[in-house]
Order: C-alpha cells, then structure tokens, then sequence
C-alpha cells in the first residue's frame, strides 16, 4: 500500500527484519513489518541478552519508552513494549515481551539508566514485575495505592474516592459513588459480529447447547417423527379448501363511524385540519368514500 | 541514628538531613514532591516523587473514541497544547494511511512552531525568575499572551484548542490572522524578545547561576533517554524535525541549535535561538502556504462542511456517524514521536480494529528528564536544584498525565 500519510519518516526498513531477525537467532520468537515499523517479539528470559546486542552491535542507542498492554484473554496476558532509537541509523523498532501476573521479566536498568522509571510506570499500572530492578516502587498512584489501574479488568472509576471529613477533620478514602452511570455505548452493529445479548432477547443467550449425541436424529419420513399413526395420517390431510378461514369473524372496519355520535365541544386550531369543509364542493366526502 | 562514617566536631555529630522539595512549591512548575537528603548546603541524593498529577488520561482515552480522545492532549502539556495533539493526529493517521492536504500540514507546522514559541516563553521566563530575574519573565508573558491570541483566533479556545485533527485542522485560518502572525515575527518578537534577553544573555549573576551546573555529557545524556533541548544542550545535534521529519517539515530550512558545555546555560541558550528557528520556519510557512482545503475529503475521517451538511443527506450521514460513532481505524501497532518543544513527545497507539483506541501509551518529555534529575544534582547546592529544574522544563500534567 503507498504511504500517503505525513507521520515522521526515519530511514527506511528494507532488510532491518531480516538482518535483525537473523542477529538474534533463538532469542527472536517472531518479527513482523506492519504500517512501516519493525516489531520483534522476544524469548522472555533472553530479553536482556537481545536488547544489549541491539544497542552494542546495531546502534540501538536509546531506550525511549517502555509500553505495557494488557491482552486478558491471552494465557501471558501482558505484552512489555521496548521503543529503540538509533540516533546514528536514524531508526526505530519495537522489541516486545510477554508476561502474566507471576512471572517476572528481566529488567534493562543495567543497559538504560532510564528504564528505572519506565519499568516503575509498568509495574504500577499493570502489576509487571522487573527480576533485578533495584527500585520496583509505585510511581504514579497515590500513596497506598491498591490494585493495577491501567489493567483492563481495573474500573475506570476505580474503588476508592477521596474527600475531606468536616467530622474528622482530614481527608478520608470511601468507596466511589456514581451519581449517575458510566454510559457506555455500544457502536458494534450486530452485523459486524456483536458479542452481546440483544435486550429482549436474553432467552436466546440462555438457551444450552443441545447434549451431543451418538447418531443424530432427522425425521425423513412422516414415520420417524414419533407422533403415532393417528397423527400421521390427520397430517396427510389436505387444508381444507375455499372458505376455511371464513369463521372467525374480522373486526368491522373502522374508518365509517355513522353510528357514534358526533364529538361535542370544539378543539382549537383542529377543526380545520381534521373537518371536512362544508363550502368546498370538492372535499364532501364522497370521493374519498367511493375511492 | 549515628553512622559509622558520620563526621564529628568533638562531641557533636553531624549527619545529613532530608528535606521536602515540594509537593506545592514555586520553582516545582507544578506539583512535584522531591526528597533530598542534604549535606549541609550540599545535595546527596534527590528523589522525586511524581504522579501527584496523574489523571489516567491513557485509561480515559481507552473508552472515547479516537476524536473524542483528541482533546486530552490538550490537557496533557498544557503550556504547548498544540504539539500534543500532533503526536496524536499523526499516530490516527499513519495507522488510517490517509492523506493529509497541503494546506493543512502547513498550517500545522505553523501551528506548532507558534505553540513552540509560547513554550519557551514561559519556560524562559520561569527559568529567569527561578534564579532571581524578574523582569524578563514579565516581558515574554506578553509574548505569551499574544500567541495565546493567535491560538484563540484560529481555533477559539486560547489553550486547549483542539484543532488539529486527525485528516487536517478543523477549521482554516482568516487571511488576516496570518497576516498579523507575520507583523508579529517580524516587528514585535525580535523587539521584545530580544530586549528580555539582552538582559539575562550576558549578565553575570544569571550566569553565576547556570554555567557549570548539572553537566551532563553526550554518553550521559543518550544513557538517560534525553531529547529536545537537553540532548541538543548536551551538543547531541538530533531535532526530529530534520532527521524524521513530519508534514512539511522537510520543506523548512532551519538550523539546529546545539551546546557545547551541556550545562544549564548551554540548554536555555539552546531555547533562546529555538524561538527565532521557529519564527523562521513560520515566516516560510506564511510564504509558501498554498491556498485548498484543510481536511481530508475522506468521507470516512473527517467531517464534512457546515453548508455541505445543510444540503446534502450523503453528508448528514457522514456528519451523524463521525459524530456518534466515530471512524473505524485498522488494527495494528504504530509509535509515533514528534519534536514537542520539550522533547521526543510520543505516541504508541494500539489499535484493535474499533472505534476506540485499545491502549494508547504516552511518551512525556519530562518524565525521563526528571528521572536524571538525581545524577545532575547531585553535589550542587539545594538552591541549584531550582536552576536544573527550570532547565528540565518540565510540566506536570504531561509527565503525570
């Protein structure tokens, strides 16, 4: 597809896959090329090992970010993001780990002073641990903080709120209260593979799975439908024909109301629009019966 | 508590003390708590507690959509809204792949170089007054708040404008806004700006204060993940402007300025000759600003016009989803960084394929600056912390978010 957008271009990424994905051998778990920057995702354990060799043997200078993204319903469900530059290459590309609640992942304070701060930021957020960073304290939250607020289990509104206790007189936590809820609209179409129950239509989610069976059950033949003979042969009746569907009685018709009586008082501004106009030869009526 | 080591005058000890730097203090340029254990006068150790500010913009981006998630990066920088949104605008895009007219980029460019002036006003002019001038800081404000003016005109909010969007800007500028931003570059900057200055340049108590503080070298600063003004000031000549460059920034001609002591002084002279770049990257804007529309005639990203929208259904349609729904954007992983005035200011959007960002992790200028902050302090005197401070440029509600 041509670029056509005006984001930064760096140098271009003919061949870094390839002679990146051939450097790192059995430490790259994959390397994809997707909207022109490189990703590689990386062994876990090996992780230190193969951004060490991306900044001493491929001029990988500087570490810029560390991003974490939570994929809960991935077995690792945290993927850790490292954003490379290389000043001299004028490049970057993406080294990304995964991990999950237990497992730690090496830290890179020993390459890169800065990731000090940037694993910190991941370890709060997402509750990431960083095997050997000297330093793993919250940074972002408060104090005291429970919980891991950027996981995407986490409530936006969070648990807790804060305000100042005139009783206390100081600042007291209390659980949140919404004085109105979150509105989450839904923008999915259901032709677009919607995921949720149509309201209304809660039975449909209820319903279980038929219990598997040995041989399925198809009724082929008038026979196998289990119903009996008498049944059998009252369903090979024809319909009867011509005036079946006379018996039951259709409601009259509603538009002639000759019968009731006239509606007493007058409505402003109604009369015009509902009344036929007596003076006007052409709208007495009739026609509109006729027709 | 006595340490081993702790030197002694006859029978009284001395040991370091700690004190609070902070949450509420002027020279902080925001709510920054910094821990310093003192030696006498002498700094040991600072360590900076940060996230006072923290709002969890990245949370409340994951449940708008990608225009209603614009105007949080307004809110992040706020002293250079516009930047912000550029990271942003440009991350939707490369992921959409949709074009942006010419026009429209060079608004932006223009945008964002009127946006890095009114940045280093106020850094300047707080960086002054944290080391006891207070003059010049009442000079550029005024400059400060004619840029605020010009912000106001083209968009009608003076700081949190939204009006970079994602296919262009939302609306075009007046000819005569461009007009008087040019009178400005030419007469009215220089003027007064350079008269502040005169004062600061030169002077020797302002130099007393900033040559020679927090050195850091050129290893140093790559270690620690600097950009913008402190690698530049560290006499690394990297601008992301010239070497990765976005809209048209490939077609200005500008110079990088970089130091060469990499001190205090070196980055706010490196801030001073960053202004009149930029001025002269707005004057060739204005130059060469060709005439057409401000968006992208992609239906599916932008709106359509007001007039457009009265006469045809086709539009309404547009404008209704847009406006409701929002667009669709491809999945995939996309880092995008732009040159803010404080740095690498960066983008990793993660897109799932809706119309709402999965994760969308932001970058801050100040956030791996601060982190330094421990290893340039450490020696100098505590009322250097504010100098090195206001050399950082940092601004919470980005480093926070």
């Amino acid at each position: 597809m041509a670029v056509v957008h005006s984001a930064p271009k760096f140098t271009s990424n003919d061949g870094v896959k390839d002679a990146l994905s051939a450097a790192l051998g059995s430490m790259l778990v994959s390397a994809t090329e997707e909207h022109g920057e490189v990703h590689l995702r990386v062994v876990r354990s090996e992780l230190n090992a193969a951004l060490r060799l991306l900044r001493d043997a491929h001029e990988y200078q500087q570490l810029m970010e560390i991003a974490g993204v939570d994929y809960p319903s991935r077995a690792e469900r945290f993927e850790v993001c490292y954003c490379l530059l290389s000043l001299t290459k004028n490049h970057r590309i993406v080294v990304k780990t995964s991990t999950d609640e237990a497992t730690p992942v090496p830290t890179v304070t020993d390459i890169w002073p800065v990731a000090g701060w940037l694993e910190r930021e991941v370890f709060d957020m997402f509750g990431v641990l960083f095997a050997g960073n000297p330093d793993l304290r919250r940074i972002l939250t408060d104090y005291g903080f429970e919980g891991h607020p950027f996981r995407k289990d986490f409530p936006l509104s969070g648990h807790v709120e804060l305000r100042y206790s005139e009783e206390d007189k100081r600042v007291v936590y209390q659980p949140v209260t919404l004085a109105q809820d979150f509105r989450s609209f839904d923008f999915m179409s259901p032709w677009e593979g919607a995921d949720y129950v149509l309201p209304g239509d809660e039975k449909a989610a209820e319903t279980p799975a038929p219990p598997p069976v040995d041989k399925p059950q198809t009724t082929d033949s008038p026979k196998e439908t289990g119903a009996g003979a008498k049944t059998d042969a009252k369903a090979a009746d024809k319909a009867p024909e011509g005036d079946a569907g006379k018996d039951a009685d259709a409601p009259a018709p509603t538009e002639s109301r000759d019968d009731q009586p006239k509606r007493e008082g007058k409505t402003a501004d109604t009369e015009g629009a509902t009344e036929i106009d007596k003076s006007d030869p052409d709208a007495d009526g009739k026609e509109g019966k006729d027709a | 508590m006595q340490l081993e080591e702790s030197p002694t005058t006859g029978d009284e000890v001395i040991t370091n003390y700690t004190i609070n730097f902070g949450p509420q203090h002027p020279a902080a340029h925001g709510v920054l708590r910094m821990v310093m254990e003192l030696d006498g006068e002498l700094i040991e150790r600072i360590d900076p507690h940060v996230g006072l500010l923290h709002r969890g913009t990245e949370k409340l981006i994951e449940y708008k959509t990608y225009l209603q998630a614009l105007p949080y990066f307004d809110r992040l920088d706020y002293c250079s809204p516009l930047c912000m949104e550029h990271s942003y605008v440009l991350a939707v895009e490369k992921l959409l792949n949709v074009e942006v007219p010419i026009r429209a980029q060079y608004l932006r460019v223009l945008f964002a170089e009127l946006t890095r002036i009114c940045n280093h006003m106020l850094n300047i002019g707080s960086h002054v007054m944290d080391v006891g001038a207070m003059t010049p800081n009442l000079w550029v404000f005024e400059l400060r708040e004619d840029c605020l003016n010009f912000f106001e005109r083209a968009s009608g909010a003076r700081m949190h404008s939204a009006w970079f969007r994602p296919g262009g800007v939302h609306q075009d500028v007046p000819l005569k806004l461009l007009t008087d931003i040019g009178d400005w570059i030419d007469k009215r900057l220089p003027e007064l700006f350079g008269d502040a200055m005169s004062l600061v340049m030169d002077n020797r108590i302002f130099k007393q204060r900033n040559v020679d503080i927090a050195i850091v070298s050129k290893e140093d600063a790559v270690k620690w993940g600097f950009s913008g003004p402190l690698i530049r000031g560290s006499g690394i000549e990297w601008d992301l402007r010239k070497s990765q460059p976005y809209d048209v920034y490939d077609r200005m001609d500008f110079e990088i300025p970089v130091g060469t002591n990499g001190d205090c002084y070196d980055r706010f002279m490196v801030r001073v000759e960053e202004v009149y770049q930029s001025a002269k990257i707005i004057k060739q804007c204005i130059a060469e600003m060709p005439g057409g529309p401000i968006c992208s005639d992609d239906r599916k990203v932008s709106p359509p016009k007001r007039g457009e929208m009265k006469q045809s259904m086709e539009a309404l349609i547009h404008h209704f989803k847009l406006y409701t729904e929002g667009f669709h954007v491809p999945a995939g992983e996309v880092y995008v960084a732009t040159e803010s005035p404080k740095g690498e200011f960066g983008v990793y959007l993660v897109s799932d394929g809706s119309n709402k960002p999965y994760r969308c992790k932001i970058r801050p200028t100040a956030f791996s600056h601060l982190q330094a902050m421990d290893m340039m302090s450490k020696g100098h005197m505590l009322p250097d912390a504010t100098a090195i401070l206001g050399a950082i440029d940092v601004v919470f509600g980005e480093c926070d978010r």
